[in-house]
């Protein structure tokens, strides 16, 4: 049988892993505590984090529900936030993809932010690496942060029915995703499609079922795309001459 | 009040697509490459939904009854702003938390 691990990649991933520590425990603490005071048990809580692993997308999730908004609109917005994942999966293929089926699977599951961003800068600094050398790296960035996420998501839910509505935890999730967006607003087609979905939002409140976030998902979508092009177009023009 | 049998509908199912995501191009498409358009829009996804969802939960805030709120306002700025000069999340969401608390502290 062909081993995949390669100690001292492993080590490394984890060294490289460690200080997203501080990332994870916090929003998953978060996750726990907003979870408990929208009405779920410590169980649904840490299911929930256990099966899909996605802060902002379990976010969306717990406040569309909130709402009360159909099912299939949660499931819809909140898998449209993980959208991104698509992404990663697609960069990982040329490096992870020779792995036996099971692993790419195991692969898949531990695919968060963290270890996507580290990976693909390791395995592009390091362009010689083997297969069990990027394998073992990808699951030592792992190791220190998902522990951590279950456990947060766990001690977050024990303790978010003690705390008192003072705190103004109701607004804890726009500012945790204002945090998120703030960062992503790398380049003006970024910037672009976020202002078309924060107008078509409010333009479109009105709809039910909060159609309205579906239309300003769609329209941030084009837009960012489409500026991208436009912007490519122009650079491309202005080296021409 | 969060229905029981349709949270649990919905956490299988983000669970399910989640890793369906996740596994897409890993399991099932291999080495082939995406058409350009489809990765184009791909790229703008989180920036599209999630300006959207936040929106009216600013300015329009359940805990003061819908009634757009000074402390939450500004808390909501200052947020964004970190994030996007500092590109670090947890400054930014300190930043916010203080922001919100010493505006409802001052402005009530």
């Amino acid at each position: 049988m062909t081993s995949y691990y390669d100690r001292s990649s492993y080590l490394r991933g984890v060294r490289d892993g460690l200080p997203f520590i501080l990332v994870v425990s916090p929003f998953a603490l978060l996750f726990g505590v907003v979870a408990t005071e929208a009405g779920l048990t410590v169980f649904e809580t840490l299911t929930f984090s256990a099966v899909v692993i996605a802060g902002a997308a379990q976010f969306t999730a717990l406040q569309l529900m909130n709402d009360n908004a159909p099912t299939l609109v949660v499931i819809l917005s909140a898998l449209a936030v993980n959208l991104r994942m698509a992404m990663y999966s697609a960069s990982l293929t040329p490096h992870l993809g020779p792995l036996p089926f099971w692993r790419r699977a195991f692969v898949a599951y531990t695919l968060v932010d963290q270890s996507y961003a580290l990976s693909t800068l390791e395995f592009e600094k390091r362009p010689d690496m083997t297969l069990a050398e990027k394998t073992s790296y990808f699951f030592g960035v792992i190791t220190p942060v998902l522990p951590n996420w279950y456990l947060w998501s766990l001690v977050g839910a024990m303790v978010g029915q003690s705390i008192p509505p003072a705190l103004a935890l109701d607004f804890a999730v726009p500012i945790t995703f204002l945090a998120m967006i703030g960062p992503m607003l790398r380049t003006g087609a970024h910037v672009a499609a976020a202002f078309v979905s924060v107008a078509c939002a409010i333009g479109f409140a009105f709809l039910p079922w909060n159609l309205g976030l579906m239309v300003a998902g769609i329209a941030g979508m084009v837009t960012g795309a489409q500026v991208e092009l436009w912007m490519v177009r122009h650079a491309a023009k202005g080296d021409a001459q | 009040m969060i229905d029981k049998s349709d949270l649990w509908i919905i956490i299988f199912a983000m669970g399910i697509g989640s890793f369906g995501l996740r596994f897409l191009f890993l399991g099932l498409v291999g080495d082939r490459a995406m058409p350009e358009w489809v990765l184009r829009h791909l790229r703008y996804t989180a920036v599209a939904v999630l300006p959207g969802l936040v929106a009216p939960l600013v300015l329009w805030p359940a805990a003061t009854n819908g009634q757009p709120d000074p402390a939450r306002l500004m808390a909501a700025l200052v947020t964004l702003a970190v994030g996007y000069f500092t590109k670090n999340v947890l400054a930014a969401i300190f930043s916010g938390a203080g922001t919100l608390f010493l505006g409802l502290y001052f402005l009530g």
